[in-house]
């Protein structure tokens, strides 16, 4: 390594970090080196995140150093980060949905830049590190990955030394992944670090020269990623063997949920209509929904969960009923329960404790009688979840705020399974949530499953549809594919349906297609 | 969030990690220790001796058995708005026309009274305070339709309201309820002796409004914890995403929201008219239904809170009255008290959930771009 002829790019000594509760970074150290692509990998909670805020100056740490560049630095602000030559694309994009690309890029630069000007640099970078964005295009027209492209372009124009990207793969298709790839390698080449985010090995083991694995906030080990499996990092990242989910085959019961030519406009000006929707679950197995989050599931998740009603009563059946002009609390009498993906704020109120939070939903399992809230049966629910997904919280009386996202989302899941579901909805079971707690919930849906409900998932991440599922179908621009059995289907294939490129043949002979 | 960290100033607010239970009980005694001092500032700025002008305004109007039953008296109304609005409040369901209902109250509960005359007997009080909350409720209901079909904004309709029920009142009281024996004042006949509120105790004007409101603060607060409208209702409230989740019907809150807030100014304006007032005339209240916003924050729209809030702004009220008549304060002294009071109590409140801290004054090390 030529790391003593020139100082590393960043230099991180003993970084501490401690919330009220939590210490979140404890005597972190990093470096990372000119042209490097450096991969930051842990489970949520490890500590990745406030790392890289620490980095980008949003928050400070309570003790350690910091190095650029061979001098010591404090940094104390985004803007002083930008100034050093650091640059970060958020998981979640900051971006002005009726503003162009180039308004929207001009106001997250430091400085005042000529709109001309700034619309021929856009198309410079652009197309120099093949990121294709047309600057004077309108943001709310645009697909989640030329989102990021616009990020992508925003830091780069700001001619950055050190990258960093947080999960930046969570919204790409496949082969959008790969263009990415190509475009950091190349960026890599010029000499620019990169310090990438992410808990999916495969991606690092394809795309990292180094890895530095954090667990409980400690580094918990380093390594070389092309010369790892993807089980012995993952070893390093959670501190033990992980086991896989099976599923065993089994001839599915009655449909229980149907939904049948549903159409649906939207009323949100940048939302999805849903077109023309087939889709069969039936007792006894998992469907999955595949596809980026913006191409009609929030739109498909109100439409069944009752949030949206449908034009048509007969648009969605449930269990034998005409369910398409229901309210969420009568589809939840036939059978239905809904894990949102949101859980804190839909799935769970923020301020409210545990036990509180079971009434949300429970009112139909004795928590709610004769207009009265029965508080000493919800704390009893609440403990009996708790104690059987193994949620760590302190007791039933803890503001669901209070808990990690893993830890809310296993409570919800739990909360929605101990209320006897017939058909189960479930949205991103596992975004966010670390590896173990993942293992866990998508266990609980199989043996939902194999209990008799028709379970549906819509989620983006394709390992976890691919292990979970029996039958696949993918949401794009508001259409949905035929619905495939996963073993009969290849991810290539998954990966060009994203893109809305499935023929209306296929869909046509698809056994859920029911015709005009 | 990094807007505040940009400035140079030499403390930034923080986000606690969790909010301050500590802070949650001291905000509003910080609050009020802030107003009595801004209070001091300006007293002393209007070339009055601060503590004398203390002494008038906050000591002598409760230093006797009347003074604390005036104290009393003027806090019922205060309370009754104030606990009507709060369950509204944390649904997110914004009634700013208490003054309107509280009117329209009134107004139908002494019209019982006004048109049976002298054939009102033991019947009429529980009948004028019966009307007085159905007129509440039937002028809360106007902005709850709108809101509910038509999606306007409950915040306007209800504000508008209140002058229509105001020029309501006035044309009364100018035209068909003039009294004819009054000299061509505009007011109405005096309500019959038998159908007033009598007073509590001897000495005392405080009459049974002011157990209703206690009554009604034992009941918010039983509705708010034990029953699933409550529940509902907070939900709404504090994440309408989830009460969407859940089912939550919003309409059924706005309307549940709107009557127990028109019900309760309404009950407030009849045993205001038949209380100490005694008849209708044009001006019935000093701003009661506005006043009760403030009390119903100050409270922390919670029952208890209220009904300590509504005694300390009655007692302004008081004062304020003291001060004019004693010192030659200008009226406006306790409204320059009300809003002081308001705005500590809002800024107290974000130390609940955020803390300032000194940022470090070592200069950063900014090395120069192209080195």
């Amino acid at each position: 390594m030529s790391a003593d002829a020139a100082p590393a790019r960043l230099v991180l000594r003993g970084i501490s970090k401690r919330y009220a509760s939590v210490v979140a970074n404890d005597g972190i150290d990093l470096q990372v080196t000119a042209g490097q692509i450096h991969a930051l990998l842990g489970e949520n909670g490890a500590g990745k995140t406030t790392l890289m805020k620490i980095v980008y100056g949003v928050t400070q740490p309570d003790a350690g150093s910091i190095e650029w560049e061979g001098n010591p630095v404090d940094i104390r602000s985004p803007a002083q980060a930008r100034r050093l030559g650091i640059g970060m694309v958020f998981q979640h994009f900051a971006l002005f949905e009726t503003l162009t690309v180039a308004e929207n890029i001009a106001l997250a630069l430091d400085e005042r830049v000529d709109a001309v000007e700034l619309a021929t640099r856009i198309d410079q970078v652009s197309q120099r590190y093949g990121l294709p964005i047309d600057p004077r295009r309108l943001l709310h027209g645009m697909s989640v990955g030329e989102r990021q492209r616009v990020e992508i372009v925003r830091c780069l124009l700001q001619s950055p030394r050190l990258l960093i990207l947080d999960e930046p793969t969570s919204v790409l298709t496949p082969q959008a992944v790969q263009g990415l790839f190509r475009t950091l390698r190349r960026l890599a080449e010029e000499g620019l670090s990169i310090l990438y985010i992410s808990h999916k090995l495969d991606e690092i083991r394809e795309l990292c020269d180094v890895a530095t694995i954090l667990r409980n906030g400690r580094v918990s080990g380093s390594a070389i990623p092309r010369q790892e499996s993807n089980a012995s990092l993952a070893r390093m990242m959670v501190g033990t063997e992980l086991k896989e989910c099976r599923l065993q085959a089994r001839e599915p019961g009655p449909s229980q949920l149907e939904l049948i030519n549903l159409s649906l406009p939207t009323e949100d000006p940048f939302g999805t209509t849903l077109r023309q929707i087939n889709l069969r679950v039936r007792s006894g197995e998992i469907v999955g929904i595949a596809g980026i989050s913006g191409n009609g599931q929030k739109e498909l998740q109100a439409a069944i969960s009752g949030e949206t009603l449908c034009p048509l009563r007969g648009s969605v059946r449930l269990c034998g009923q005409q369910a398409g002009r229901l309210t969420p609390a009568p589809r939840r009498e036939l059978g239905l329960r809904f894990v949102p993906e949101e859980r804190l704020g839909r799935g769970a109120v923020p301020e409210m404790n545990l036990a509180d939070n079971c009434v949300l939903t429970g009112a139909g399992a004795g928590l709610v009688r004769h207009g009265l809230v029965q508080h000493r049966a919800a704390r009893a629910f609440a403990r009996a979840t708790i104690a059987q997904f193994a949620v760590k919280c302190d007791g039933e009386l803890a503001p669901a705020e209070s808990l990690s996202g893993g830890n809310l989302q296993k409570f919800i899941v739990g909360r929605e399974i101990r209320l006897a579901p017939k058909v189960m909805l479930i949205a991103q079971p596992t975004w966010g949530v670390d590896v173990g707690a993942s293992l866990l919930i998508r266990q609980a849906l199989i043996d939902l499953r194999d209990a008799g409900a028709a379970v549906l998932v819509i989620s983006e991440e394709l390992d976890e549809l691919f292990a979970i599922c029996d039958r696949l179908a993918v949401l794009a621009a508001g259409r949905l594919s035929a619905c495939v059995p996963t073993a009969e289907l290849a991810l290539e294939t998954v990966g060009v349906w994203m893109t809305g490129a499935f023929d209306a043949a296929a869909l046509a002979a698809s056994p859920d297609y029911v015709g005009h | 969030m990094w807007v505040i960290s940009h400035c140079r100033w030499p403390w930034r607010l923080e986000r606690r990690a969790k909010p301050s239970i500590a802070m949650r009980l001291a905000s509003s005694p910080l609050a009020a220790v802030a107003t009595v001092a801004t209070g001091f500032l300006a007293l002393s700025a209007l070339g009055t001796d601060p503590i004398a002008a203390f002494k008038v305004f906050f000591i002598e109007p409760v230093s006797s058995m009347y003074g604390i039953g005036e104290l009393l008296l003027k806090a019922t109304p205060l309370m009754l708005c104030a606990l009507g609005l709060a369950p509204g409040y944390r649904a997110n369901v914004w009634n700013i026309g208490s003054e309107g209902q509280f009117t329209i109250g009134a107004i139908s509960g002494s019209g019982i009274a006004l048109y049976s005359g002298a054939a009102a007997t033991h019947w009429a009080i529980p009948a004028m305070l019966v009307a007085g909350v159905v007129g509440g409720m039937a002028w809360a209901a106007i902005p709850a339709f709108l809101r509910s079909h038509f999606r306007t904004s409950e915040i306007f309709v209800s504000l508008m309201l209140v002058y229509i029920a105001q020029l309501l009142l006035s044309y009364l009281v100018h035209g068909p309820w003039r009294d004819p024996a009054g000299l061509n004042f505009p007011q109405s006949p005096p309500l019959p002796d038998s159908v007033l509120l009598g007073p509590l105790f001897d000495g005392m004007r405080v009459n049974v409004g002011f157990v209703i409101a206690l009554a009604l603060a034992g009941l918010s607060w039983w509705f708010g914890g034990a029953t699933a409208a409550g529940y509902r209702m907070r939900v709404s409230g504090l994440a309408p995403a989830a009460a969407a989740y859940a089912g939550i019907s919003e309409r059924r809150n706005i309307w549940l929201a709107m009557l127990i807030g028109g019900g309760a100014a309404g009950v407030a304006g009849i045993c205001e008219v038949a209380g100490p007032i005694g008849m209708l005339q044009p001006s019935i209240s000093p701003g009661y239904g506005f006043a009760a916003i403030i009390v119903a924050f100050v409270g922390r729209l919670h029952p208890l809170g209220i009904v300590l809030a509504s005694l300390l702004m009655s007692a302004l009220y008081l004062g304020g009255e003291s001060a004019q008549v004693e010192l030659q304060l200008p009226s406006s002294v306790s409204g320059l008290f009300q809003g002081a009071l308001l705005f500590f109590l809002l800024a107290a409140e974000l130390l609940i959930h955020f803390r300032v801290r000194r940022t470090r004054r070592t200069p950063a090390h900014v090395p120069a771009a192209n080195t």
